[in-house]
């Protein structure tokens, strides 16, 4: 579903501040697979997830989404493959508009957009019948400000957002970081639940080496622009917060340097 | 003070055309979240291109769908130079303003002054005739405020109101932001320049100058309608009608302190200083806002 061939990509190339972002990485995953990205500060994860998103283009390799070479498509024609959920709560949905104009928005991801009426009748209906779903009782608030809901109920809609069409790859970055722990836990049982139910191929960035270890069939471990380690199947169930530090303290030669990784630990 | 009462009905048909210019300062500056500086020279390019077209001899309608395209042409140079050039959109916008300048003058055959009277010219609207002029103007009102909340209605519509509040979002759901806001730009600068249109018909004349300090104006009923109706006002069609009724509320206070002495000249500097003051009211609320809660923290 996904093939990411050889990618690099270096920031400020030629100035005091380059940054070597992307170092070389490799990586497949097949329908369905559920992987979970770890690792420390500046690894590399968030770039990554944007150099698939095309929030800028890489350097070199290329990327593949279902058989489509997306390296060098715009972010928003890629949009029609992907499902993205953002660490910052605010900026997965438009404040100054309604739910039920959100998520009208998000059902034609990947649609023309023409001068038909944005939202139906029969639109609503499903609207409703999906934001139950989340069980937070926004599906009496349709024509309510996006802006005026809690950052957990904005980043749990951004999620509905984002799978209501289903797409070929779900990208979720440390969605849960900015939330309280009990928040968090909320709408990361809600993206285990659509992500099991739709049977989604999925990519999460997580500070969580719990959550790591909890959720998906395979497990990524960045750092310095790279892959450093991978486990799935039964060796990533049998690997613990212990097995992880250590893991990363030899590979890489240092100490995981994640400050809220080491205090969820 | 018959003085004033006599001077109203002027004020309120310059109100309105001017209020159609404030609802193309909307789409930009509310829903598009930049500040178009073109308005300046589109609101002339539709003068100009309404007088010239008249004096070659069209009819009133064929030479305001001239005014109105040559405000899209404007609009699309403005978003071009914004999304494909990269240059910031008030940059943008001003350097449009200057190559109008000399567009305009080009258009009028380097005269800066053209009048249009209604004596040779059949005309939709003329100071001459006051009652008429409102009556055409609401009606002009009327028709956009329909044809804006249809458009921004539909899915097109949806996706430009969503490139204005959240570009990331947009885009994330397969909004072309780029396209969106050349066409927002687009809208916006037709609207601007069929206003010019319509005040060079109510005035009788088109005139080089004639948008100068326009998007003060245009801020200005906007601001205003938000202020005085943003409370009562939630639906779309309803917030364009406050920008409107921002426009005659405009040009009636002008009217006013033009009557209680105040130099003509010194109008603009006026209108600036009031439009300066109510943009800064919310950041200070903001303010203010933050240091009762660092006091509370304390």
């Amino acid at each position: 579903m996904l093939k990411i061939n050889s990618i690099y990509k270096t920031f400020n190339k030629g100035t005091i501040n380059e940054k070597r972002a992307l170092n070389g990485v490799d990586l497949e995953l097949n329908e369905g697979d559920f992987a979970t990205v770890i690792g420390g500060n500046g690894a590399g994860k968030s770039t990554l997830l944007n150099s698939i998103c095309g929030v800028f283009r890489v350097d070199s390799g290329s990327i593949v989404i279902d058989d489509v070479d997306v390296t060098r498509l715009s972010e928003h024609k890629r949009a029609k493959y992907l499902g993205r959920v953002f660490q910052d709560p605010m900026m997965g949905t438009a404040a100054d508009m309604w739910i039920e104009e959100n998520m009208s928005l998000a059902f034609r991801r990947g649609k023309k957009r023409g001068l038909k009426w944005a939202i139906t009748n029969k639109e609503r209906a499903m609207y409703k019948e999906m934001l139950s779903m989340l069980g937070l009782g926004l599906e009496t608030r349709l024509s309510s400000k996006v802006g005026l809901l809690s950052g957990g109920q904005r980043q749990a809609l951004t999620l509905l957002m984002a799978v209501m069409q289903k797409p070929k790859l779900l990208l979720l970055d440390e969605h849960t970081a900015a939330l309280d722990p009990k928040t968090a836990e909320t709408v990361l049982d809600l993206s285990e639940k659509f992500i099991t139910e739709g049977n989604l191929t999925t990519l999460m960035i997580t500070h969580n080496m719990k959550d790591a270890i909890a959720h998906g069939n395979k497990l990524i471990m960045m750092h310095e622009g790279r892959i450093i380690y991978s486990a799935s199947g039964d060796e990533k169930k049998q690997l613990t917060v212990d097995d992880l530090l250590k893991k990363f303290a030899d590979l890489s030669g240092e100490e995981f340097a994640n400050d809220r990784a080491l205090l969820d630990k | 003070m018959i003085g004033l009462i006599n001077a109203l009905p002027g004020a309120v048909a310059q109100g309105i055309i001017w209020g159609i210019m404030a609802m193309g300062v909307y789409i930009t500056f509310r829903i598009l979240d930049v500040a178009d500086l073109t308005v300046d020279g589109s609101m002339a390019t539709g003068g100009a291109v309404m007088v010239v077209s008249m004096t070659m001899g069209m009819n009133v309608w064929v030479a305001m769908l001239m005014a109105l395209v040559a405000g899209c042409l404007a609009g699309l140079i403005t978003g071009i130079f914004h999304t494909k050039f990269g240059i910031p959109a008030i940059l943008a916008g001003i350097l449009t303003q200057l190559i109008l300048y000399s567009v305009n003058l080009k258009i009028m055959s380097q005269r800066s002054n053209i009048p249009l009277s209604s004596n040779n010219y059949k005309i939709l609207i003329s100071l001459r005739y006051l009652q008429s002029a409102i009556v055409v103007g609401l009606v002009f009102v009327v028709i956009i405020i329909a044809v804006m909340y249809w458009f921004f209605g539909t899915e097109m519509g949806h996706s430009l109101r969503a490139t204005g509040c959240n570009q990331h979002m947009a885009r994330a759901n397969g909004i072309n932001t780029e396209r969106n806001k050349i066409i927002g730009l687009v809208i916006s600068n037709a609207l601007v320049a069929l206003s010019g249109a319509l005040l060079t018909q109510y005035q009788g004349f088109a005139d080089i100058n004639m948008g100068r300090g326009a998007i003060v104006i245009g801020l200005a009923a906007v601001i205003i309608g938000e202020v005085i109706f943003d409370r009562i006002f939630k639906n779309f069609a309803l917030k364009l009608l406050a920008a409107v009724m921002g426009g005659v509320i405009y040009y009636i206070v002008i009217t006013l302190v033009l009557r209680m002495g105040l130099n003509a000249n010194d109008l603009k500097m006026f209108s600036a200083l009031v439009v300066a003051v109510f943009l800064g009211i919310p950041y200070w609320k903001r303010k203010m806002a933050e240091k009762k809660v660092t006091k509370e923290a304390v």
